[in-house]
């Protein structure tokens, strides 16, 4: 029997917990954005109406103004917007325990052991839609297929307080002709390139040989294939299913736009300071090094290399990520947010396999200064000791690298594993090859 | 940021029942003025887009008129102002 499988993508999240509770400003054009003062002047999320005036997500408030002058701005309140987030998976809880956040503002939920009781999944969907409009006063669309792609593409696809059901008989003439980049990870990098081998859309992809896709992208060419013709694997995750700690990681909008090297160097040592005495905390080293790297135009990349001596140092992450950077980045525009992330974890107390140029007496010497340090702050507070460097610029260096919005950043479709039954396909392929 | 203009916080006064239930019993308006809570006659959640708001939402007989009373997720309560209109 095929998958019963929502998704539930909450509109325009945060502009829509505002309008809820500022009914002063019902049906007028209005955007989430971060404080002016500290900087982080930017729309995160805009009302339907100021959408329609031409107000966007990563917008500067100044451009938005431009936009749209009758908008009104109100500062976040991430604590509130967690909160109605958490009231919503309430709702989707007593459906199924099969509720998978992804961010803050969509689930998915496989209803199929529910059927029996609650009707068909279309009807669990609109049931789902009208108790979250009445209770929460929030509108949700909802995407039903049976895998969490078409689910996903479902709910994107009639928007707001909409249900959209995506079947085997209906697939290809919705999803089929929409534009690849409507599928989930197919981003900008991979469009272009999609482009040029003349794909267009998702049934371009669908109806592509395997092969070419596998030759052209990796084994994520084999998930896009599979994605595109509705044959992913991958299940709804248990709601709180304890994930192991696979990394760790810290990012920060800076309160001004880095310009130089020493701009980076500075707020890359504060996200490893952070980061290390985090992986320190729960005994940790992490054999992965990982930056997140976004310009003042909201383009951002990741990179992330292996490191032969796993780590917990913060003076030696905070250098392969500077490294990492440099390689990286030619400066084409100043930057505006950075993450640093330690990845391929193991225990602290884990034997490692030394190297002849690595100065361990220096490493030891290092960790022991860190551990020196965490103690001083957990007594006194993170300002009690400073590196010399951060009074450079006391102002940028002020940041609180321990934000937590990490917790808010997407997860990755991947985190519990590929489970989109790409891997079968591949070894198929390779089977066949061999044949 | 200006207040919503019909969500007035309240005090109140409530009780556990023993099954676990909360039970407003009376509420303190703004004026000063208490007021006892005759009867709940409905318990729900919803939202107030009225006031501005959401939670569990206690219909109450008040000296024979009925009033809309949230309890917030946040532990607040509140009155619409004016409560004859609908949530």
């Amino acid at each position: 029997m095929d998958r019963a499988i929502l998704h539930v993508d909450m509109n325009a999240y945060y502009a829509s917990v505002e309008e809820l509770h500022h009914p002063e400003f019902a049906g007028r054009p209005l955007a989430v954005g971060g404080d002016p003062e500290a900087r982080h002047g930017i729309v995160l999320t805009a009302n339907y109406p100021a959408k329609r005036l031409g107000v966007k997500t990563g917008m500067a408030l100044w451009q938005a103004r431009k936009a749209c002058p009758t908008v009104i701005f109100v500062p976040p309140r991430m604590d509130l917007y967690l909160r109605f987030s958490r009231l919503a998976r309430d709702i989707y809880r007593e459906y199924t325990d099969l509720v998978e956040p992804f961010g803050i503002d969509e689930s998915w939920l496989d209803v199929t052991q529910s059927l029996s009781c609650k009707g068909s999944a279309l009807s669990i969907a609109e049931e789902i839609r009208a108790r979250v409009r009445h209770e929460l006063g929030l509108t949700v669309s909802i995407g039903v297929s049976f895998n969490k792609i078409f689910a996903k593409f479902g709910s994107d696809y009639k928007k707001p307080d909409a249900v959209t059901t995506i079947t085997r008989e209906n697939y290809k003439d919705i999803v089929w002709r929409a534009p690849a980049e409507d599928l989930l990870y197919v981003g900008r990098a991979t469009i272009r390139k999609l482009h040029t081998l003349g794909i267009h859309t998702v049934g371009d992809i669908a109806t592509a040989e395997p092969d070419l896709l596998l030759s052209q992208f990796g084994k994520m060419g084999l998930v896009l294939w599979s994605f595109a013709n509705g044959t992913d694997a991958s299940p709804v995750s248990p709601y709180e299913a304890e994930s192991p700690i696979k990394s760790i990681g810290n990012s920060t909008t800076t309160p001004r736009d880095l310009t130089d090297e020493n701009d980076v160097r500075l707020v890359l040592l504060l996200l490893s300071e952070s980061v290390a005495a985090r992986l320190r905390e729960n005994h940790f080293v992490g054999r992965l090094v990982g930056i997140y790297v976004r310009d003042n135009e909201l383009c951002s990349f990741t990179r992330q290399k292996k490191i032969s001596i796993p780590t917990n140092i913060s003076e030696e992450i905070a250098d392969y990520a500077t490294d990492l950077f440099r390689q990286n980045y030619a400066w084409e525009r100043p930057i505006r947010s950075l993450g640093v992330r330690v990845g391929q974890l193991q225990p602290d107390a884990y034997c490692y396999q030394m190297d002849l140029f690595t100065d361990e007496v220096l490493r030891e010497k290092q960790l022991k200064v860190d551990i020196a340090v965490d103690g001083l702050r957990n007594r006194f507070g993170h300002d009690c000791i400073l590196r010399g460097r951060m009074y450079f610029d006391r102002y940028l260096s002020g940041l609180d690298a321990k934000a937590e919005d990490h917790m808010v950043h997407p997860h990755s479709y991947f985190e519990a594993g590929n489970r989109t039954g790409s891997e079968e396909l591949l070894f198929h392929m390779k089977q066949e090859d061999d044949v | 940021m200006e207040e919503a203009k019909n969500k007035v916080y309240v005090d109140v006064t409530a009780e556990f029942t023993p099954d676990g239930f909360l039970r407003p019993l009376c509420i303190v308006w703004e004026d000063g003025v208490r007021y006892e809570i005759d009867r709940v006659l409905h318990r729900e959640r919803c939202a107030s887009r009225k006031a501005g708001g959401a939670g569990i939402m206690y219909t109450c007989m008040v000296r024979g008129k009925h009033i809309r009373l949230f309890y917030e997720e946040n532990y607040k309560w509140f009155v619409t102002r004016n409560t004859d209109e609908g949530c």
